[in-house]
């Protein structure tokens, strides 16, 4: 029972592109400044590479990308792994000690400010250290944050898979014969697998773009690209970051680009075979 | 309380003993016993809510019994989880994995057997042949209708050879026309397999049709079992009665009760009834008259063993291969009177005629609870 | 079917379960439960240095003692720059929430309304901004809103101002750039509720007479009511903590309780304080969480997917 595929407005086709290019202006403009030739970054002073050439021999940007990657890559990780479990236990257990709070603990670090995130977790790890010694601030602490924000987005997006599924297909394979391990790895996980896609891609950019959070758990040495970026734009405008935005938005929209495309081929596929089925039924 | 409690005197196939299952302070299913034979196709008839599928989730395994018993072929079965249990079943949704084949659908119960290939192979390509699926062995199921998919979930089922086929309202996700020509094939392919089989289902034609014996419940409970022309011709409640076809049910008092025969006085008049009750005079009962059981005719009857009233048509109502009468009887009650077309219609009746209502004594059947 | 492995079976049965709830219960209640109380803590300890604080509790001669001060409490009551802070931290967060939803609801609207075949790029493109970064979006208005940025230099060409509009470092600037972000969060939750519903609802509405403007009011919005309340709590709470966009969008007039908590700690190296500041942000935050939570399996379900 969809809403009906209706006709717009003028009315309303005006409100979808004034609200489309108040999303996108500033992107574009972002991106057109960083071929501009000149300091000043608002003035066009012809069009250049060489912010390009000037970020391509950045250490500090390279070194902080580096580590950015490869905390979002154990970040997104960790957080499907663990979000997984989450909404398994949430779909699955419909009674157990303490779910409510479980509940309210799984979907609170979506929207909790950063900043209580960040200052929270570090002062923990503080104490801890002060403790016993253990953790350094460092990459494990940010992983540490990263994980708990990134395992309640990754936990949503499972979870809605998870509620929308056959439940009669789990029992129809233990009906078969699979052990409950059996049921999970045969049926249950090639039935979510986009589903787990999607969300290590989510909390792969939410662990890349993360920013406040980070800066409270980051020790000396391990400085990420949102947190120099940071800096480096309170300090005022600058055309590197510039390039860094144009080159993140490209990577961005052609990887989103091409994913979005290859579904609606899949979804277009699969629909015209359903309906020859029924045609030669 | 009529469960059929029928100690057979060979062992009986399944054996359902005494079974309860609680949800909260709700009995689903309250204190029920069934023996099943052997290749027998038994349905478990009722409207939604009335424990039928909690019925049959504890034999697959999925649900576990409050109290009571499970037996096949004298062994139980509870404690015992579904992937051991040597029963299949098809699910109302057919439950088709949609990243498999047709062909692996099929062969992934004889897999998790442990079945050697070859032999997987074979019993596939005969499950295959028998659901006439040959050439769609390589598709997925959202590349089939909703018929041939019916027909892979059955292949999938029996190509385990359970001991016990279960059917979760087998034709419920058909469109009408297809229903009518499935219902055939299922129960010859279940017959030809000759396996046992249990079906769940809320549509009494699917029901009367398919099983050989039919369980009406309600509420958790048994009302009847009895082969399908047992709980149609003879219900034992008005409950049966009135679920079961159309029916019109006339309330009364016991006036004759004889062995052979009994009358029932009724505000339409009194009621002569070819068989013998066990009660008591002036207790109240109920007639059951089911609608085609009905003659109407427009000169007063001469022969007298049958019941007649006097009546007037209110309505009518054209069905193609017969037409349904509403007749207001003398009392002011109306009935429902199915009158089988038998040549091509002409209009046998119109509203407002005066007309005989007849009924022999042979087609009533006196109901005390 | 041997009893013994049916047993073995169960074992495993009850202990994935286990294993299932109790390993992310575990690592949330050591990433947030924990940490929570340890700020709790410290903003009721005393020190010297900010940064060093001495035990709660001390056990001297058999006798227990609990020492707890709140010292930084009375001066967050006290000091009127907080209590401004907070005012106007969730003056900003209110602005926000309802610009985003007088934007957003009618977007998510023609959204739902247009052709099914458009549906998927439209939504694409709202969601492509969040897989960008989101601190590279804010840097951006930086550009638009300077003296000498692009709106101001587009308006002096055009000649409609003479003199550059002084936009950055203000409410405005600071209020634009809050739209810009958190505006996704709210069409995506509404787009979600709206495209489920009934069109032949609509139908009904006009055909018992209600025009259209009638039957959106009386029929629409009371049954998106869920995707409402859960995209004005995903706007709401975290605009009150916002600490990134007031930094390099606010002015010295746009105090957020976020960027105090901030310097506090960075600048001030005030830890207890920093952490009374934290706690009195949940406090304020507490009662949209509770609705947010209880709105989201409802509505935003499929809206971050």
């Amino acid at each position: 029972m969809e809403a009906a595929g209706g006709r717009v407005s003028n009315f309303g086709r005006f409100w979808l592109i004034a609200g489309y290019a108040f999303l996108y202006i500033p992107i574009l403009t972002l991106i057109i400044y960083s071929f501009n030739d000149s300091k000043m970054v608002t003035l066009w002073g012809g069009f250049t590479f060489k912010w390009y050439g000037v970020l391509a021999e950045d250490k500090e940007v390279l070194d902080a990308l580096a580590l950015s990657l490869k905390l979002a890559f154990t970040t997104a990780t960790s957080s499907v792994v663990l979000g997984m479990l989450g909404a398994f236990a949430m779909v699955r257990y419909q009674k157990f000690f303490g779910r409510t709070m479980f509940s309210a603990h799984l979907t609170a670090p979506l929207v909790v400010p950063e900043v209580i995130t960040g200052l929270s977790l570090l002062l923990f790890f503080v104490m801890l250290q002060r403790a016993i010694g253990w953790p350094e601030r460092g990459m494990f602490t940010i992983w540490a944050g990263h994980t708990s924000v990134g395992m309640a987005y990754a936990a949503v997006v499972i979870q809605s898979r998870l509620l929308e599924m056959d439940k009669s297909l789990e029992e129809a394979a233990q009906d078969l014969g699979c052990k409950p391990f059996q049921v999970f790895y045969l049926i249950t996980l090639p039935m979510i697998g986009q589903a787990l896609a999607s969300a290590w891609l989510l909390t792969f950019t939410v662990s890349l773009d993360d920013v406040v959070a980070t800066a409270f758990l980051s020790g000396p040495g391990s400085t990420t690209l949102p947190v120099l970026i940071l800096s480096r734009a309170k300090l005022g405008l600058n055309p590197t970051i510039n390039a860094i935005a144009t080159i993140t938005v490209a990577v961005v929209a052609v990887g989103v680009m091409a994913g979005s495309l290859w579904m609606y081929k899949q979804e277009k596929r699969r629909a015209a075979e359903q309906a020859a089925a029924y045609r030669d039924g | 309380m009529a469960a059929n409690l029928a100690t057979t005197a060979h062992k009986s196939f399944v054996r359902i003993d005494r079974l309860t299952k609680r949800f909260g302070d709700v009995a689903a299913v309250d204190n029920v016993s069934l023996d099943i034979e052997q290749g027998e196709i038994f349905a478990l008839l009722g409207s939604s809510g009335c424990g039928k599928s909690t019925l049959l989730r504890m034999l697959a395994g999925f649900e576990t019994p409050s109290e009571g018993n499970i037996s096949l072929e004298g062994e139980s079965v509870i404690g015992m989880p579904p992937h051991q249990r040597p029963m299949n079943m098809m699910f109302q949704s057919y439950a088709l994995f949609p990243h498999l084949t047709v062909w692996e659908n099929i062969a992934f119960g004889l897999k998790r057997d442990g079945m050697p290939r070859a032999q997987i192979a074979a019993r596939v390509e005969e499950m295959l042949n028998m659901v006439q699926l040959k050439r769609y062995a390589k598709r997925k199921p959202h590349q089939l209708s909703g018929g041939q998919q019916q027909r892979v979930a059955l292949a999938r089922c029996l190509a385990k050879q359970p001991k016990l086929l279960l059917l979760d309202e087998p034709l419920g996700a058909l469109d009408r026309k297809l229903r009518e020509q499935t219902q055939f094939e299922l129960v010859s392919i279940i017959k030809s397999v000759g396996v046992t089989c249990v079906l769940v289902t809320h549509d009494q034609e699917e029901a009367m049709t398919m099983a050989d014996r039919i369980a009406v419940m309600s509420e958790g409970r048994f009302i009847q079992v009895g082969k399908p022309h047992e709980i149609y011709e003879t219900p034992n409640s008005r409950f049966v009665a009135d679920f079961i076809g159309k029916v019109n049910l006339f309330d009364g008092v016991l006036a004759i009760d004889e062995p052979d025969h009994c009358a029932i006085d009724t505000p339409e008049g009194r009621f002569y009834v070819a068989h013998g009750i066990t009660g008591t005079i002036g207790m109240d009962v109920s007639v059951a008259l089911r609608p085609e059981k009905i003659g109407l005719q427009t000169e007063a009857p001469t022969d007298t063993s049958s019941n007649a009233f006097r009546g007037t048509v209110v309505d009518s109502g054209y069905y193609g291969s017969f037409s349904v009468y509403r007749v207001e009887l003398a009392g002011g009650r109306k009935i429902q009177v199915a009158i089988t077309h038998a040549e091509r219609h002409v209009e046998l009746y119109r509203r407002g005629d005066a007309l005989w209502v007849t009924c022999s004594a042979q087609s009533l059947v006196v109901l005390i609870s | 079917m041997s009893t013994a492995t049916t047993l073995i079976d169960k074992m495993v049965d009850r202990w994935g379960r286990r294993l299932v709830i109790g390993t992310p219960y575990l690592y949330l209640i050591l990433v947030f439960s924990i940490p929570f109380f340890v700020v709790l803590k410290l903003s009721v300890s005393t020190s010297n240095d900010g940064i060093r604080f001495e035990d709660l509790t001390t056990f001297n001669d058999w006798v227990f003692n609990l020492t707890a001060s709140f010292q930084k409490y009375r001066f967050l009551l006290q000091d009127d720059l907080y209590l401004n802070t907070y005012g106007s931290s969730l003056k900003f967060a209110t602005i926000n929430t309802l610009i985003c939803l007088f934007i957003g609801y009618p977007f998510a609207y023609f959204m739902a309304r247009s052709p099914v075949s458009m549906r998927p790029v439209l939504l694409m493109l709202v969601s492509l901004p969040f897989w960008t970064s989101y601190l590279l979006r804010v840097y951006a208005w930086r550009g638009l809103l300077d003296d000498s940025g692009t709106v101001n230099s587009l308006l002096i060409w055009l000649g409609a101002i003479d003199e550059p509009i002084k936009m950055m470092h203000t409410a405005f600037s600071m209020t634009v750039g809050m739209v810009y972000t958190y505006l996704p969060f709210m069409i995506l939750p509404l787009y979600a509720n709206l495209v489920k519903m009934d069109g032949r609802l609509i139908e009904a509405a006009n055909d018992l007479g209600a025009g259209p403007m009638r039957a959106f009011w009386l029929v629409t919005v009371p049954l998106s009511k869920n995707g409402i309340i859960a995209g004005s709590m995903l706007v709401f709470i975290p605009s009150v903590g916002e600490y990134v966009i007031p930094e390099l969008l606010g002015g010295p007039e746009t105090l957020m309780i976020g960027r105090v908590l901030w310097d506090e700690f960075f600048a001030n190296n005030d830890w207890a304080m920093a952490s009374a500041v934290a706690v009195t942000m949940v406090i304020l935050i507490l009662f949209p969480l509770a609705l947010f939570n209880k709105y989201q399996t409802a509505a935003v379900g499929r809206g971050t997917a």
